[in-house]
């Protein structure tokens, strides 16, 4: 907070620090059954950064979705300056003077740096053309501020990551907001552009703009906070000012009362028998930028172990289990299972060998929607049921209600859609149906993203269940709470490599931290230098 | 609650939703039967059902196999393209050729003829299939392609013309491609039996095999199936085949029923099989659809189609009919799914509503979190 006191001088002198300027009362959002948001009453006030911390589904991105008009409330409304209003869509939002820069990138990648940047709300010729002179001139200015120098004549898509999420800060600029809500603004920044952007909030807050931040690198927001709050599983739970403000009652506020179930560490595993043998794996990055996303990594999972590949976001660690789970070739190395080697086989054959993957987007990857609970259980064995060419539908239902009883999926039946059921027990339902399968190993990307409490516990303890059967775990996270409590034994990935491997009994919550983040712990000395 | 597997009932309850968009459509068959009938008295007569079911069998034929495509979330704009292909190629076969160097001529048995003309709709369906999932050209792009190249080849074998000669010769043993494909078994015609055994046989493979559960997954979510081990590009590849297998059958009955094989045959009925299952509450982005709501889907348009013509409206007006019923179809359709979805939330809020989510599982003991924060 050291350097913030110059600026806040002025905005004190402008007597608006503690005027609310948009405030959210009593706002509800439900997907389907999925309850996003409890009632939620917030609010954010000028020349201040709000911070908002909690886990992935506490409901943030949510919250801000509704504030920035691109969803709207199941119940609740928004006062803007204590005027009830009520945001049809994002472009009402943005003529009040509210921007957001989205978590995801929100670009067209076809066009240029500069088209991106007006995009809706273009420039105009007196004779209503589009005016590409004035527009290249503001656009020039803009990445100036930003202190990065990019054509803006360019094509977004031959940027790199962080340069598009430049684009993305710079377009929010443009406007002249008010409120500007920043959603994980970071995450594919480098240390200096992350300090360009707090230079940039620093002058926002003197404008007299309200700001609110989120990231899932809780000492950069910490750093940046005035005020901040917390949530979780749908529900504001908490409120602290900036002075004071330290990283262990945020980490408390967020976990709560969630319970993750212990491992029992005390055997031996590598008795029992090495399941999935990983070497000198190397896996290209998907954005075709020819950057290896997975670089040289080696390691074993013994029958029995519930692994963690611990990393923050970018670390490879998704494109790490879709390798192993054939979904994603990879440039060299060896994989194998009980000794066979399994790299050159399909995903369908190495899930017959005994090696399937839980993905971490369940919508996108997870679940067949339109289907129902029982068919999308059975779907990876069902060609196992049948009596050709027929199938056998009777033995098909027992082992979908044992499965649904194993898994304590709780619905109506296995006819009820899959899109009935809540999050936890849609994921219950994915789990499940790589483990009817039998597999030897399980690979399973962020296993409780977006699910509330209760069902993480639960997910984690079927996982324990499964393991003592013999089963071999390897599931990733970017939680550190459940990395911890969870596994047998903590893989640290960074930037692509596993770079320490970390026994959880002996290990704390920062020295895992520090070893995932050296970039981010880089960064706070920076700022505080 | 948790589910009691003792306590489940053996038999599922019915889709309500289903049930509904399938009934709308057979409500809408049922309505253009009984204005048809008022005002035609030779509409509901046994003569002209049956006519009518024949040329609804042709469409609903040609249909189910583009159901297979659509279920998956392809399209196939050749299958019409492959009718007369098909019809072309039965008719080149029954030609014979000429030995070289003799006055001898070679002819193949009618079984044969069959055969191949089947293969060769099959043959074309493959490439579809092989450039969809393989070479991942868009199903729409691959197939306006395979359109021209089927009708071109069909034009190249005939060089224009049409086989007129489809009865084969007694003493050559290749006599019975019209007297079959053309026959009335128990006064029936034989598209309509054609028709009844591949919806039969689409329908087991839908609902009775794991290759039908690999479509309607694949349909829904491609990426999920693939992550689940669904052989996604082999379904792909055979949905196409279905289809153009389908083609080619409806391109030999039509060629019987003539009797004559043009290349022109088949114009346009990909157009009309992909009403009749758009109309049966198949969605064309995949996932969605029955044989049983594409065969009312075919019913309806060609009742509608006949009985337009039998009241004697005029040709012209016919096409603005036909195209606002297709439309109308869909747009309740759309209304629907939007509803059902809007119900659904809105149950799910008063569910949200009402007690605590989730209560606690007390069989299993939640053991001491290891990590305290300090």
């Amino acid at each position: 907070m050291i350097a913030e006191h110059g600026c806040d001088a002025p905005a004190v002198a402008l007597a608006a620090s503690d005027d609310v300027v948009l405030r959210a009362v009593g706002i509800a959002k439900h997907y389907g059954v999925t309850q996003a948001l409890k009632g939620v009453d917030f609010e954010v006030r000028a020349s201040k950064v709000t911070a908002l911390f909690g886990e992935n589904g506490a409901g943030k991105s949510t919250l801000m979705k509704i504030m920035s008009g691109v969803e709207r409330p199941t119940a609740g409304h928004l006062e803007l300056d204590g005027e009830i209003v009520e945001f049809g869509s994002i472009n009402e939002a943005a003529a009040r003077g509210i921007a957001i820069i989205h978590q995801e990138l929100n670009l067209c990648p076809n066009l240029s740096v500069r088209d991106n940047l007006f995009l809706g709300r273009e420039l105009r010729t007196p004779l209503g053309g589009v005016d590409y002179a004035r527009e290249t001139a503001v656009a020039k200015e803009l990445l100036a501020r930003l202190e990065e120098d990019i054509d803006p004549a360019r094509p977004v898509s031959s940027l790199r990551l962080g340069q598009q999420q430049i684009v993305e800060i710079a377009r929010a600029l443009a406007g002249d907001a008010r409120v500007m809500i920043m959603d994980e603004p970071t995450s594919a920044l480098s240390a200096t552009e992350v300090l360009v952007l707090f230079r940039i909030i620093r002058e926002l807050k003197g404008n007299g703009v309200a700001i609110i931040y989120i990231s899932h690198h809780l000492e950069e927001a910490i750093q940046i906070a005035d005020d901040a709050v917390v949530f979780r599983d749908g529900a504001l739970v908490a409120t602290h000012s900036g002075e004071g403000l330290e990283l262990p009652w945020v980490v408390a506020q967020m976990l709560g009362g969630a319970e993750i179930p212990d491992r029992d560490v005390s055997r031996l595993f590598t008795e029992v028998g090495v399941a999935l043998s990983v070497r000198d794996v190397e896996v290209a990055d998907t954005d075709g930028s020819g950057r290896l996303a997975v670089d040289g990594v080696s390691f074993d999972v013994c029958a029995g172990e519930i692994v963690c590949l611990f990393g923050l976001m970018g670390a490879g660690r998704t494109e790490l289990l879709e390798c192993l789970a054939g979904r994603l070739r990879a440039e060299s190395g060896t994989i194998s299972l009980n000794g066979e080697a399994v790299g050159s086989l399909s995903i369908r054959d190495r899930i017959a060998r005994g090696i399937g993957l839980v993905p971490e987007d369940r919508q996108r990857d997870g679940i067949v929607q339109l289907q129902s609970v029982g068919v999308n259980l059975s779907l990876t064995t069902i060609a196992a049921l049948h009596v050709p060419p027929l199938l056998n539908r009777a033995d098909e239902r027992d082992r979908v209600l044992a499965g649904i009883s194993e898994m304590r999926v709780k619905t109506s039946g296995p006819e009820a859609p899959i899109v009935s059921l809540s999050g936890g027990n849609q994921q219950k339902v994915v789990i499940g149906k790589m483990v009817l399968a039998a597999p030897k190993v399980l690979l399973l990307d962020e296993p409780t993203r977006g699910i509330d409490v209760g069902a993480k516990a639960e997910i984690y303890r079927l996982l324990n269940a499964q393991a003592d059967n013999g089963l071999a775990v390897l599931f990733a996270t970017s939680e550190i709470g459940e990395a911890l409590s969870a596994a047998t034994r903590i893989l640290v990935m960074r930037k692509g490599k596993v770079v320490t491997e970390v026994d959880p009994a002996q290990a704390d919550r920062d020295s895992v931290m520090a070893a995932a983040g050296g970039a981010a712990g880089d960064l706070l000395e920076a700022v505080l230098a | 609650m948790t589910l009691e597997v003792g306590g489940v009932a053996r038999r599922p309850r019915v889709n309500l939703n289903a049930l509904l968009i399938e009934g709308r459509a057979f409500l809408a068959l049922v309505l253009a039967v009984v204005i048809f009938s008022l005002l035609s008295p030779h509409f509901l007569t046994g003569d002209n059902l049956i006519l009518m079911t024949r040329h609804v069998a042709i469409n609903a034929t040609v249909a189910i196999g583009l159901l297979m495509v659509i279920l998956n979330g392809g399209i196939d704009l050749s299958v019409g393209s492959i009718v007369g292909l098909s019809g072309v190629v039965s008719g080149y076969l029954l030609q014979g050729w000429n030995i070289p160097f003799t006055d001898r001529t070679a002819y193949l048995p009618v079984w044969a003829v069959v055969i191949v003309s089947l293969i060769v709709g099959a043959s074309i369906g493959l490439v579809n299939g092989f450039l969809i999932a393989r070479l991942k050209i868009a199903p729409f792009i691959a197939t306006l392609g395979m359109l021209y190249v089927a009708r071109g080849l069909a034009l190249v074998i005939t060089n224009g013309v049409t086989f007129n000669d489809l009865r084969g010769e007694p003493q050559l043993g290749n006599t019975g491609f019209v007297r079959y494909l053309a026959s009335r078994p128990l006064g029936i015609p034989m598209p309509i039996w054609v028709m009844g055994a591949f919806a039969i046989i689409f329908s087991l493979l839908l609902n009775r095999t794991p290759f039908g559960r690999w479509l309607y997954a694949t349909g829904s979510n491609e990426r999920a199936a693939e992550l689940s081990g669904v052989p996604v590009r082999r379904v792909k590849i055979w949905v196409y085949v279905f289809s153009g297998i389908c083609a080619a059958a409806v391109g030999m009955l039509l060629a019987a029923d003539l009797p004559a094989a043009t290349p022109r045959g088949g114009e346009f009925y990909e157009l009309n099989a992909i009403a009749a299952v758009v109309m049966g509450g198949a969605a064309l982005s995949g996932g969605r659809g029955t044989v049983r709501g594409t065969l009312i889907g075919a019913f309806l348009i060609g009742f509608l189609v006949d009985g337009l013509v039998l009241v004697g409206v005029s040709v012209f007006w016919q096409q603005v009919i036909k195209g606002a019923v297709i439309i109308l179809a869909v747009a309740v359709d759309q209304a629907q799914q939007t509803l059902h979805r809007h119900r659904a939330g809105a149950k799910a809020v008063r569910a949200a509503s009402g007690g605590p989510p989730d209560p606690p599982d007390r069989a299993v003991t939640i053991q001491q979190q290891k990590v305290t924060v300090t």
